[in-house]
């Protein structure tokens, strides 16, 4: 009766882990979709009169999806009890930050063809282009301490404390979106609607309470996987 | 109210349509293969379009042309979208006949004019201009019109007539970007008198040779090169002899990044784009924007003592 009841929690972990690996292989690859669909149009001219404006947009808006994706993944684990989707926060936070890296890359390669001059005059007094590259320096050690091992080098809590900065890397990306546009508000106002019901979200749901007492990544003896075990 | 009927053009004035087409289709040939070997697309299509309707002294004659579909294809004109394909795919609500221009204000002859009429009594010349868009983008476009001066002389105007006013079609059925308010429609832009006098502002009917297609402005639009795109405003169906500046539809949505004047200037700062320099689209590398797009020679004139920083 033990024996079989342990056998059945087993291959239920077993299948559990199988579909995570598939969500996650799958999201994986979904997300590169974008990214090659640019390359590919760029080099069948699909990307219309001017593409390297057009390059420059679809990056900037898919950074910018990522990190409404990534933002999402709390508020959506909490809602459907699925404690596993964080771990696809990470990846979706790296998406963010590589659309973001591609985004800057193509406009001081491409775009500017490194006339360093203009980038920085840019960057200095073009106000969108001030909070985007500021949004960017931002995401930067987030990536970098991304790692299982960034985060226990950290501690949880200083971890989490650094990385609430995506916030406000959220927050002035779609402000860049916002004041990048000249008439048509449209979208970087559905951007911002959104972001501001995910941080609404936070503050009315309050902390994590349940993960919050299981110390989440704080206690050092527990591995993130135990961690995310338990906090399933 | 006055509707010019002016008498027919002469027979041998016309072309025959199939010499016509065949000629247009060698021209974008031989503008796109240029455009597609990088070499300058000059002598092949300004020949044959200086045999047709008498290439203006004016014209660019150093610059590339630039490729049709990107003239065609990639166009501010947010009465159909702010996209910048959205005019190239839904400007065909647009009905352009039957169409008149009715003239008001300060000026002997006002009235409607009727587009017919218009084509009929001015003969279409062809003007290859730059046109330089706020956005720092360029083309350089083969455009068919007339000057605007001619028209303007016929109608008279008064000695209290200091600003010309036009504006843009307002039909919501028919420019559904209009059903939006990201603009103040209808859309309105206007010249100094002076500005519109000048011969090289030009009341364009067509591009490439034939009709201006919807998305370009159709049926008849301003070009005036040595000002951002903005100012040349599409699809007209007013024309204002006013005393007072026209309160224009940028300026008025952003006036710290537009002003009435929006003559091309490399010096004066934009706080979204650097005016600096520019992408010619189909260039890979940005050149620089030339003051007042490369026509100071004929238009600095217009704006001696004028501080151009504070009438951007």
């Amino acid at each position: 009766m033990n024996v079989e009841r342990r056998t059945s929690n087993a291959e239920r972990r077993r299948a559990r882990r199988w579909v995570e690996r598939s969500v996650r292989g799958s999201i994986f690859l979904l997300a590169l979709v974008p990214l090659v669909r640019i390359a590919v149009q760029g080099f069948t001219g699909g990307l219309g009169g001017n593409p390297i404006e057009e390059m420059l947009h679809r990056t900037g808006w898919w950074a910018l999806a990522f990190l409404i994706l990534t933002l999402s993944v709390t508020p959506a684990r909490r809602l459907t009890r699925i404690g596993w989707l964080v771990k696809l926060r990470r990846m979706l936070g790296l998406y963010a930050f590589f659309y973001a890296t591609v985004h800057f890359a193509v406009y001081v390669g491409v775009d500017q063809f490194f006339a360093w001059d203009y980038i920085l005059e840019d960057i200095g007094e073009r106000p969108y282009i001030t909070v985007g590259f500021t949004a960017l320096l931002i995401l930067a050690p987030l990536a970098a301490t991304s790692t299982k091992r960034m985060i226990k080098r950290l501690g949880g809590r200083r971890w989490n404390r650094l990385h609430r900065l995506v916030y406000i890397a959220a927050a002035l990306g779609v402000l860049h979106f916002l004041w990048l546009v000249k008439a048509d508000i449209r979208e970087p106002v559905i951007f911002g609607a959104i972001l501001a019901t995910l941080l609404g979200y936070r503050l009315a749901a309050g902390p994590y309470k349940r993960l919050a007492r299981l110390k989440w990544f704080g206690n050092s003896r527990l591995s993130i996987r135990e961690a995310e075990e338990q906090g399933r | 109210m006055l509707i010019r009927r002016p008498p027919d053009i002469r027979e041998s004035e016309v072309t025959d349509e199939g010499l016509y087409i065949s000629r247009r289709q060698f021209i974008r040939r031989a503008a796109a293969a240029g455009a597609g070997l990088g070499l300058a697309a000059t002598a092949s299509p300004l020949a044959a379009c200086g045999s047709d309707a008498g290439a203006s002294s004016l014209a660019v004659q150093d610059d590339e042309l630039t490729p049709y579909d990107v003239v065609t294809g990639y166009n501010n004109f947010y009465e159909f979208g702010t996209g910048k394909d959205d005019p190239a795919q839904n400007a065909h609500t647009l009905k352009t006949r039957p169409w008149a221009v009715t003239v008001e204000g300060e000026c002997n002859k006002p009235g409607v004019y009727d587009i017919e009429d218009l084509l009929k009594r001015y003969p279409g010349e062809e003007r290859i201009y730059r046109l330089r868009c706020v956005e720092a983008w360029s083309m350089v476009i083969p455009w068919l019109g007339f000057p605007l001066s001619d028209f303007i002389n016929d109608l008279e105007p008064t000695s209290r007539a200091r600003f010309v006013e036009f504006r843009t079609l307002y039909d919501p059925e028919q420019m559904p970007g209009q059903r939006r308010a990201v603009l103040d429609w209808p859309y309105v832009e206007g010249l100094r008198m002076d500005e519109a006098m000048h011969p090289l502002t030009l009341l364009s009917v067509g591009l490439y040779g034939e009709m201006l297609p919807n998305q370009n402005g159709a049926p008849i639009r301003l070009v005036v090169p040595w000002k951002y795109g903005f100012k040349s405003i599409k699809s007209i169906v007013s024309l204002r002899f006013t005393r007072e500046m026209p309160r224009t539809s940028w300026a008025q949505q952003a006036p710290n990044e537009y002003g009435f004047y929006a003559n091309v200037n490399p010096e004066v700062e934009h706080p979204r784009w650097s005016q600096a320099r520019e992408r010619r689209l189909g260039e890979f590398r940005r050149r620089e924007t030339l003051m007042f797009n490369g026509y100071a020679e004929q238009v600095a004139h217009l704006y001696e003592g004028m501080d151009l920083r504070t009438n951007y």
